[in-house]
């Protein structure tokens, strides 16, 4: 696919009973052109993204062509006929690519109460979108992010649309958020039914002797896969032999009949159709199955001895099953059939799953979507498989965590008191330890003029007064500060806290900067070392908007009033820090690699 | 009998234990002369026993090379020495001072490299502790007691291990040490100290009201502490001094057997005996350089 723009041959129809005009689909990032091929033809299409409210198509498989449908905003809609769903695939994709951008660029507007920008936004963000080939809807799930979380709303478009990051780059770091709300998703899928179908009932009338069976193609769908003979007979018979109609017919003719037990009666019916006989002879495949797994039993089995030891053929022995006692008659064996194999047979299906997601309404569909589902080679390995992972619950399993830590980053209210204190701390400390003195005196010399001083304070007495007033009251007023100032520092109510003495405008702008500085920050660690020059210039991207935010920050310390510009300095001062040490690595890292690369210096931007 | 003991002692009486720092070679350091610091003491003293008359103080001072007791407000007569020109209360606890000091002197060991050597604050603060846990034994009902450090040299990180088990050992007994730091920077075994059990650690800014801060800060009994607001200290040094060297680290090793800290790597554990693990620690360390020397 060239990059920003799409062009396949494609029908254009007004209408899904519309013939189409054959022509030529042009999309580019704002819009999508329809040129037919017959030059005179007036249906010419010159559309915007803008002006697109959603797109529908047809799903690959069913019976419908590849049609792609767009629907206008003032109520109308594009249905475009493809010639293969390869082509629809690619242009479901970049039209989805291309309403997102749109449907972002214009809820950003609002906020930013600059609409022309919304459109330059646009156009500016649709490179980085055609490099990458994203489903429906994960680009939806992005966008539900976004517009449930306004800050990652605001970096998403300071960074992204406004190209310091790549769409993927800005996703690359919050997998876990996408993955979070994949869990959420249910991804249960619908099994196979638990009820015998074999238990379908008929239903009387009682009047006459016409017997009616429902049928729904659901139940079809049973039928065909628990019992693969019958499945097989109707590949075999149906378009050509007979209908469909007269198939279920005969097959309920049988099922009756076995349920009527007359198992005389069927012998002779089977003799005499051999269609029929067909349903009523134990089915074939299953049996071939049921050998080779016989085959697989430890040698060291006896199975006949087993066979011997099934009593069920033995009076007032049996299960249960329809009114009536399931006695084996053993002369009879060839048409019965024995509940604990029809059981064993629902629950392999049950186990196996559904593995047809197609439309149950047409049984011949059904069928064949049936026979493709089902490989002739390996295919009990594969069965296997599938059983193995059907059994594992999937809602009552852990999610399969990534083995990835997320980083952990504060809340960053918690991390601007933590230092705020350390500063005032570091500030004590560097003001007190200016008095440091050495001790230039021998032990001896120290303690005879302690002994002097205690000898002339006993002469002297008491100093007279003991404090001058004005010294107390600089005591006192050091102390009041220091406790009043001590109380807002260390509340842990958030009430108390710093940045709320600060004005909302301010502290709204201060939170935000962390949080940018935090997500280029981890954008710009994470890209270290640097391996290819893709990473190379992600760094100086990221690095030009880290300066800008500084001298924002800057910006923010200055314009502040006097009395609240130094808890703003202490505030920022952790970000020009973070900041900093960012710089640094960055210049180092460029030294470095201009020392290595020293004959070349050109080599390496 | 008993209603008089309870009146004696009620919830308000306090039994103060004043550490002083007599460590000759700070206070010929110091900006404050010691002959002021004495007398903002001194004058200190004798407000918290006219506070309540069973208010008791002991004084133990913390030399270079010992430490001893040398004033206890239970013991003392009212007769002074010198007539009239001092309290009963200074004159005694000056002469037991001096006295003190000679002795100290005597005992004299090798100064040991630069800066400013410590005093033996591990060993004043037991003793303050011994003469608590007798005042506890003597009876049910006895005074509230504390322990009041006014200390100005610097820590002696030597010490570490027997300051802090005095520390906790007053942790336990719900005795809490108040300091009231003098000296330059801070003391982290005294801002640990009045951390741990609770008690308020002060570095004043003006030494020349040193008995304005005191007598606002530490005059009050441990009851109407509570109703008070009291400076608290913005933030704690927590750091430790290693088992080995004596020095305070900010990273080390610790024993996962009784939590001895060392600055380096050990084959055995000298407190508890224990033997370590090898090849995991040498590993463990040469990444840990290996990852220094990439960062610079």
């Amino acid at each position: 696919m060239s990059s920003g723009q799409v062009i396949r041959r494609a029908k254009y129809k007004t209408s899904v009973k519309d013939a189409g005009t054959p022509g030529v689909l042009k999309m580019n990032e704002n819009k999508l052109v329809f040129r037919p091929n017959d030059p005179t033809s007036k249906t010419k299409l010159d559309v915007e993204f803008r002006q697109i409210k959603g797109h529908k198509n047809t799903k690959e498989g069913s019976n419908k062509p590849p049609w792609l449908n767009l629907t206008h905003d003032q109520g109308g809609s594009y249905i475009f006929e493809f010639e293969s769903f390869s082509d629809l695939h690619v242009c479901r994709e970049f039209v989805g690519n291309a309403l997102a951008k749109c449907g972002e660029a214009a809820k950003a507007a609002p906020v930013e109460k600059v609409s022309s920008a919304s459109k330059a936004a646009c156009e500016q963000s649709a490179v980085p979108f055609s490099d990458e080939q994203l489903s429906t809807t994960e680009m939806e799930l992005r966008m539900k992010l976004l517009r449930e979380n306004s800050e990652l709303q605001k970096l998403h478009k300071q960074f992204v649309i406004g190209g310091v990051l790549t769409e993927s780059e800005f996703w690359a770091t919050r997998k876990k958020l996408l993955d979070g709300d994949n869990d959420r998703k249910l991804k249960q899928r619908v099994g196979f039914k638990n009820s015998m179908i074999l238990d379908t009932k008929p239903t009387t009338d009682g009047r006459t002797n016409k017997v009616t069976f429902n049928l729904t193609p659901e139940i079809k769908y049973q039928i065909f896969v628990l019992k693969p003979a019958v499945h097989q007979a109707f590949l075999n018979m149906v378009p050509s032999k007979m209908t469909e109609k007269d198939f279920w017919t005969k097959y309920f003719r049988a099922e009756y009949l076995h349920s009527t037990r007359n198992a005389v009666a069927a012998a002779a019916e089977a003799a005499e159709d051999e269609e029929l006989a067909i349903f009523l002879k134990d089915d074939d495949i299953l049996a071939r199955e049921a050998r080779r797994k016989i085959r697989r039993v430890d040698p060291t089995l006896d199975m006949e001895a087993d066979q011997g030891d099934d009593y069920t053929h033995l009076p007032d022995h049996g299960i249960f099953r329809d009114g009536s006692k399931d006695i084996s008659e053993s002369q009879q064996e060839l048409y019965r059939r024995t509940l604990s194999q029809d059981l064993n047979r629902q629950g392999a299906v049950v186990l196996e799953g559904r593995s047809v997601d197609a439309d149950l309404e047409d049984p011949r569909t059904v069928a064949e979507a049936l026979v493709r589902s089902r490989p002739e080679t390996d295919a009990t390995q594969e069965k296997l498989n599938r059983i193995l992972r059907m059994t594992e619950i999937e809602d009552l399993r852990a999610s399969h965590g990534h083995p990835f830590a997320p980083l952990c980053i504060k809340d960053p209210r918690d991390y601007f008191e933590a230092q705020q204190a350390n500063a005032l701390k570091s500030l004590d400390d560097t003001r007190a330890g200016t008095e440091q003195m050495k001790c230039s005196l021998t032990t001896e010399e120290a303690f005879s003029s302690l002994r002097k001083t205690i000898s002339k304070i006993k002469t002297v007495g008491l100093n007279n007064p003991i404090v001058r007033p004005e010294v107390a009251l600089m005591v006192f007023n050091g102390l009041t500060q220091n406790i009043s100032s001590n109380k807002y520092q260390l509340g842990k109510n958030p009430q108390e806290s710093i940045l709320d003495r600060l004005p909302n405008a301010t502290r709204e702008e201060l939170l935000h900067h962390w949080m940018s500085i935090q997500e280029l920050l981890r954008h710009f660690w994470s890209s270290y070392p640097i391996t290819t020059t893709y990473l190379n210039t992600k760094v100086s991207r990221l690095k030009d908007a880290m300066s800008q935010i500084y001298r924002q920050l800057e910006e923010i310390k200055e314009s502040m009033q006097s009395d609240i510009r130094h808890q703003v300095s202490l505030l920022v001062r952790p970000m020009h820090q973070a900041l900093d040490a960012a710089f640094q690595h960055y210049d180092a890292d460029l030294h470095k690699k201009s020392a290595r690369t020293g004959e070349t210096p050109n080599g390496y931007v | 009998m008993a209603s008089v003991a309870s009146k004696l002692y009620a919830d308000d009486v306090s039994l103060v234990m004043v550490l002083l720092d007599t460590n000759p070679l700070f206070w010929s350091s110091s900006s404050l002369p010691f002959s002021n610091f004495l007398s903002h003491v001194l004058s200190f003293l004798n407000s918290i026993l006219l506070l309540n008359q069973f208010n008791q103080v002991v004084v133990i001072a913390s030399g270079y090379n010992s430490c001893d007791y040398i004033y206890d407000s239970s013991l003392a007569t009212n007769q002074g020495s010198d007539s009239g020109k001092m309290p009963a209360l200074c004159s005694n606890l000056l002469q037991k001072l001096e006295e003190f000091v000679i002795r100290d002197e005597q005992l004299r060991k090798e100064v040991s490299g630069d800066g400013l050597p410590s005093s033996m604050l591990s060993g004043s603060l037991s003793m303050a502790l011994c003469y608590i846990q007798k005042v506890f034994r003597s009876g049910p009902l006895h005074p509230q007691p504390r322990i009041l450090c006014l200390q100005g040299s610097p820590d002696g990180p030597e010490q570490y291990v027997a300051i802090m088990n005095a520390i906790f050992s007053a942790q336990r007994s719900m005795v809490p040490i108040d300091s009231c730091y003098i000296g330059s920077n801070n003391s982290a075994f005294l801002q640990q100290a009045s951390y741990i059990t609770g008690g308020v650690y002060l570095k004043p800014q003006q030494l020349e009201g040193l008995f304005q801060y005191l007598s606002t800060v530490f005059a009050t009994d441990l009851q109407s502490r509570s109703f008070l607001q009291l400076p608290k200290s913005v933030g704690v040094d927590f750091r430790a001094s290693c088992f080995c060297h004596k020095k305070t680290i900010d990273m080390g090793y610790v024993c996962s057997v009784c939590l001895s800290i060392f600055c380096k790597h050990h084959k055995k554990c000298s407190t508890c005996g224990s033997v370590f693990g090898q090849a995991q620690s040498d590993a463990s360390t040469a990444s840990n350089r290996k990852r220094k020397t990439s960062e610079t």
